[in-house]
């Protein structure tokens, strides 16, 4: 543990410790990334099965299986086991893994923090966890029917399973912070000499600019909710109208957060797109620059533009304007980066491995929902589809393909690198093929399921929005147990075995960059001397 | 944009729909249903104008990719252009890209605006109706300020309602046609929302505060919507029901609204002392629509968010504590006051949760003793 | 290994046991204390459990980075990570002290108008609280807690104001000792900055058990109450937090553990002093003086 002598120091320039010690107390980034990683494949699981019971209950009208409160129980556990257990740890998986390697550092800036922010994700989960059962104890209170945004008052009716939640979100804050700041101190120290910020891959950009974000806005959560917590324990009345507060400022809190949290989760997938395309198409990423600036405009703006999930609370005519046409102009520089992986591939020799296929579904499916995103944009249209099942199935057009197939694509584009075999390219196609269609089956009817009515979160609907209730159901049937394929094409290629080509360490052919120069699997220490970038 | 271009856009969706979801049928709603107000038509036609723009957007995005998907395959012998991103539209397209998206969101936002100013331009003219619409968990209360008649609307049950379950309520909102009605939304308890997509805006019932909304209908009809922001357990339970009338009946809706309300308080204030049998079946009444939606038609409610009254200490101990926790509510629960009740409302209530399941206290409350509690 | 060598190279520690304990400390600190919030008594016991843990690891911990330290293992390149990372530590706690800030800004400016009749949603007074004035500082329409008397900017607070930024000065005169190798300075300087802050913490508890007792102002006080207690009390903690911190350097600074050119732990905990200087600044001016 100390190490204080110089023995010891030469010991660890060798190969990778062994046991338990070496996963519990690693100190190393491609061990702790293949820790966040599973984590995340985990937390996958779990928050896909709550997503397959909410629509197993949503088969048939009427209520089935489960009642009102675990409903909506499952809505709030399957957002934040998604988000905060899914997401974000896979896109800090693939940084812990990639970054060093991608500008030529020996590990992250600060090894044992690193360690420590992944290590906080557990005791989250299990906070998580625990606020989903400990109601079903004698004296557990109540069970948690807000849905992820915790609104109070409705929140502050809560029994303790909501102080359980708090304090989940209080972890995985401090987590992401630690994180961030481990990102970006590793980008703005550690690159190799020579590599000037306008050389760094782009990966390692939508790193720097999420971890700046998250940074940013992830206290001022912290803050919200503490703010909540003391508004249900110790009196006070931040949201409490009767005592001067008000309970749309938590609204404001929670989305000054909740906004740029969606280019939290979105960028490190642009990212993986950047690398995933222009290996391909055969040809260099087009407008490196202009991407660079599209990453950072929408950092801005997207920090400025949170009250758009509020259009209804009553704002101003002012104030509402500004919000809309704000959230509009968004889409400038999301458009220049879609139109730039459009002009990777045009003209480009392409092949469509897995990768790039989640890619090209990607490009389309995103930009499907960032079009229905302009729509729910524009205020006086949102007073008919705010809070209804077409809100439902835009953002999961967002996060499924901008969020999720990047973290997909990045796996299958970097899982011969990580463990020296390539995976099987038909498994793999295959299951581009059953997930994108089950997930188009899934959303595309609530659409129309919210154009006609049907509000969100709810657990009973009327007859008339059977049909595509149905279809979206079986859908999701589909698209859910198409994971378990994927965990098979995971757990197959770490096993390697003969059936399995071996990957040589540029495993692509029209790879480039300096994580495809060491070996694959990469010795447990690379780059301890940085190479020299021209 | 012209509201008839929903009758070009809508086949089209439905050939999308077919192909796409293969059984989607012409009568289940695969976009809003026809308006009633020219707030509500403004909003369709932007929702339009959008759809349309976005539809186009996407089509040009698909056919380029799907061309490049096509020939720039490698599998087709086709060499990749090493310096395409040099030409002189890789060096300007960071500029001509964001104008064109600059355009149509300028086109957006333009329309945009002019409904906007509409939708937010509350008139203040004097004679525009005031209804204060307070949302409860489950249910919703109507104030007719103007007209001083209270509306209390609470979904049908699943036996009552049929197919229009979950959509349909005992007690309509009544409006006049050809009115400017303005909403004041508030709330008792925790946030609900307005939403009837007919009449074509949603408001957040924030709790402490009151929002506000507007709309004159120019077409009588039966219009359903619902709460469209989780409240809690049944948040799937609180169906609104607008009954658009002629203001020639809903005058004469409103006189007898008013006869049956002045009955009824004439009713609670006479001085005259209640059997035990008249409470009883009152209380069973009132029960059944007021509190069984927690507490259950049988007294067993839904623990741990919603005790029991079967046997409970509330309901067989003390008179004062039942009669407290009935006028002002619990607080930190979904139990709120009951205060807004008339006196006989609640002693009726009371005295039927003393009394049945196997209550059996013998208690009777009087309609005084309700007022000595307040 | 020659020490020259050695630092051409970025140090990478060995695997450690501290982040799972800080795992486990942090874990049962907020189990605990979601069980004592709901009147578990164990849960208490928990929570210092967690919190005698987490000194241990704090201890542990920086025993481990201090020692790598004075065995010369760090060369210029770490140096540089960890004041980027303290840096961007600070960063995050602006945003944290912005939340309640901007929290302050939307009650006063935007929510308190409105149920007093002004502004976009003025017609909640009209329909729901006819009787309510807009006033600062305010319990709200419901005048939850009571009548107050709201806390002045003229006592306590002014005193404490110049006791903070006394010490900002003194800590600044103890790094100027430790440019010049004047450890005594350097001592002294700490000292004093040490005195100061814990002067502004008594301070600061006497001032709440004054508004308790004498003011009736306490955290259920409306909208003042919370917004009052919330801010001053996380300044105060963090005043605390730094108070213990530079305890902790000048126990090095004794030990003669800095150098003109190697003392990153010193310039960590003055960056956060200074910056919970400026925050009370804030606090002075928006939450006592406005």
């Amino acid at each position: 543990m100390t190490t204080t002598t110089m023995s010891h120091d030469e010991a660890h320039h060798h190969g990778a410790p062994t046991g338990w010690r070496r996963w519990l107390y690693s100190t190393n980034h491609k061990d702790i990334g293949t820790l966040y990683l599973l984590f995340a494949l985990t937390m996958l699981f779990l928050g896909g099965a709550s997503a397959m019971l909410i629509r197993a209950e949503l088969f048939q009208p009427g209520i089935q299986l489960i009642d009102p409160d675990l409903y909506n129980n499952l809505v709030t556990n399957h957002a934040l086991l998604m988000i905060f257990g899914a997401v974000m740890p896979a896109a800090a998986g693939l940084a812990n893994w990639m970054i060093p390697l991608m500008i030529g550092a020996p590990d992250m800036a600060l090894p044992r923090m690193n360690n420590l922010s992944f290590w906080i994700l557990p005791a989250a989960a299990t906070m998580l966890i625990l606020s989903f059962v400990v109601p079903f104890f004698p004296g557990g209170g109540t069970q948690i029917n807000t849905g992820w945004t915790i609104y109070p008052p409705l929140s502050v009716q809560v029994g303790m399973s909501m102080d359980f939640l708090i304090f989940a979100i209080h972890l995985l804050g401090i987590s992401s912070i630690l994180a961030s700041i481990n990102i970006i101190v590793t980008l703005l120290n550690m690159r190799a000499p020579g590599m000037t910020l306008m050389k760094m891959p782009m990966f390692c950009w939508t790193w720097l600019v999420t971890a700046f974000l998250l940074i940013l806005v992830v206290p001022v959560l912290a803050g919200g909710v503490t703010m909540l917590l003391f508004d249900r324990h110790f009196g006070t009345s931040f949201f409490d109208a009767a005592g001067g507060g008000d309970p749309v400022l938590f609204q404001h809190l929670f989305w000054f957060f909740g906004h740029p949290e969606v280019y939290i989760l979105l960028l490190p997938s642009i990212g993986v797109l950047s690398h995933v395309i222009p290996t391909f198409a055969r040809k260099p990423l087009f407008g490196y620059r202009s991407m660079v600036g599209a990453m950072l405009a929408v950092a801005t703006i997207g920090m400025v533009v949170w009250a758009h999930h509020q259009y209804t609370i009553g704002m101003s005519l002012g104030a509402v304007t500004y919000f809309m046409v704000g959230t509009i102009l968004i889409s400038i520089p999301v458009g220049l980066m879609v139109f730039n992986f459009i002009a990777t591939m045009w003209r480009g020799a392409m092949t469509f491995e897995t990768p790039m296929l989640f890619a090209i579904g990607i490009i389309l499916m995103f930009t499907f929902g960032g079009l229905s995103g302009v729509m729910l944009a524009v205020v006086p249209a949102d007073m008919q589809y705010h809070d209804s099942m077409f809100v439902v199935a835009h953002f999961h057009y967002v996060l499924m393909p901008g969020a999720v197939f990047g973290l997909f694509a990045g796996v299958f584009y970097w899982l011969p690198k990580w463990t020296g075999n390539m995976y099987n390219e038909r498994l793999g196609k295959i299951f581009f093929w059953i997930n994108v269609i089950g997930f188009n089956i899934t959303f595309f009817p609530q659409h129309f399921l919210g154009l006609a009515g049907m509000p969100r979160r709810i657990i009973d609907y009327n007859v008339m929005f059977t049909e595509f209730n149905v279809m979206s159901s079986i859908g999701a049937m589909i698209f859910g147990l198409s994971h378990l394929l994927f965990l098979y094409i995971v757990i197959q290629t770490i096993r390697g075995g003969r059936s399995l080509k071996k990957s040589e360490n540029k495993s692509w052919e029209g790879a480039k960059g300096l994580e495809w120069e060491v070996g694959s699997p990469p010795a447990f220490h690379t780059w301890e001397t940085a190479p020299q970038i021209k | 944009m012209c509201f008839k271009s929903i009758y070009t856009i809508k086949p089209l969706l439905l050939i999308l729909g077919v192909l796409l979801l293969g059984t989607a049928q012409a009568e289940y709603g695969i976009n809003f249903p026809e308006p009633a107000g020219k707030v509500a038509r403004d909003i369709y036609d932007i929702h339009m104008l959008t759809m349309q723009i976005a539809t186009f957007l996407l089509i040009i995005v698909f056919s380029i990719v799907l061309y490049s998907v096509y020939f720039h395959r490698k599998s087709r012998g086709y060499q990749a252009d090493q310096n395409f991103h040099n030409t002189w539209f890789g060096h300007w397209s960071w500029v001509i890209v964001p104008a064109l998206v600059l355009g149509v969101d300028f086109t957006i936002a333009h329309g945009a605006n002019t409904v906007l100013k509409t939708v937010w331009d509350v008139p203040k003219e004097k004679d525009i109706m005031d209804l204060k619409v307070t949302g409860h968990q489950w249910w919703w209360e109507f104030d007719y300020l103007d007209h001083g008649i209270k509306i209390e609307s609470r979904a049908l049950t699943e036996d009552k309602a049929g197919d229009l379950y979950l959509r349909d309520v005992d007690n309509r909102l009544v409006l006049p046609t050809g009115t400017k009605i303005r909403f004041l939304h508030t709330s008792a308890d925790v946030n609900h929302a307005f939403w009837v997509p007919e009449l074509a805006f949603k408001k957040d019932a924030i709790a402490g505060y009151v929002t506000e909304t507007w709309i004159e209908m120019d077409r009588e009809g039966v219009f359903r919507g619902q709460c469209a922001e989780l409240c809690g357990t049944w948040h799937s339970r609180m169906p609104i029901v607008v009954e658009a009338v002629s203001p020639e009946k809903f005058a004469e809706w409103v006189g007898k609204e008013k006869a049956v309300e002045e009955a009824a308080a004439a009713e609670a204030s006479s001085e005259k002392s209640w059997s035990k049998e008249e409470l009883m079946a009152k209380g069973e009444a009132l029960f059944n629509t007021k509190c069984a939606a927690c507490h259950q038609i049988n007294g067993t409610g839904l623990p741990p968010a919603f005790p029991p009254l079967k046997g409970s200490p509330i309901a067989t101990g003390a008179i004062v504590d039942h009669l407290k926790i009935v006028l002002n509510g619990k607080e930190g629960t979904a139990m709120q006051s009951w205060s807004s009740l008339n006196d006989l409302e609640i002693a009726a209530i009371i005295t039927y949760e003393r009394n049945a399941w196997g209550n059996d206290t013998g208690d009777v409350i009087q309609p005084a003793d309700v007022k000595n509690a307040r | 290994m020659s020490a020259k060598e050695h630092s051409s190279h970025y140090f990478i520690p060995d695997p450690s046991p501290w982040p799972v304990i800080g795992m486990i400390s942090l874990l049962s600190t907020l189990f605990g204390a979601a069980l004592a919030m709901n009147g578990v008594s164990l849960g208490k016991f928990i929570v210092i459990a967690g919190l005698l843990l987490f000194a241990y690891l704090l201890f542990g911990w920086f025993r481990d980075v201090i020692a790598e330290n004075l065995s010369d293992r760090y060369n210029k390149q770490v140096d540089r990570s960890f004041r980027m990372g303290m840096m961007w530590f600070i960063a995050s706690e602006v945003f944290f002290f912005g939340a309640f800030f901007g929290s302050l800004y939307y009650i006063r400016n935007i929510a308190l108008p409105w149920l007093g009749g002004e502004g976009y949603l003025g017609v909640t007074q009209e329909i729901l609280y006819s009787q309510f004035q807009m006033a600062w500082p305010s319990a709200g329409p419901g005048e939850l807690g009571g009548a107050f008397t709201p806390m002045g900017p003229w006592g306590i607070p002014a005193l404490n104001t110049f006791l903070l930024l006394s010490s900002g000065a003194t800590i600044t005169w103890a790094h100027w000792g430790l440019k010049a190798e004047n450890n005594q300075q350097l001592v002294r300087g700490l000292i004093a900055t040490i005195a100061l802050g814990l002067l502004f913490v008594v301070m600061q508890a006497y001032e709440y058990g004054h508004a308790y007792s004498e003011l009736n102002l306490t955290l259920g006080s409306g909208v003042y109450g919370s917004t009052f207690y919330m801010l001053t009390g996380f300044h105060g903690f963090h005043v605390t937090m730094g108070a213990i911190m530079l305890i902790a350097i000048l126990g090095r600074s004794m030990k003669k553990h800095f150098t003109a050119h190697n003392h990153f732990a010193f310039e960590a905990v003055a960056w956060y002093w200074h910056f919970v200087d400026v925050v009370w600044l804030g606090l002075f001016i928006f939450v006592y003086w406005l």
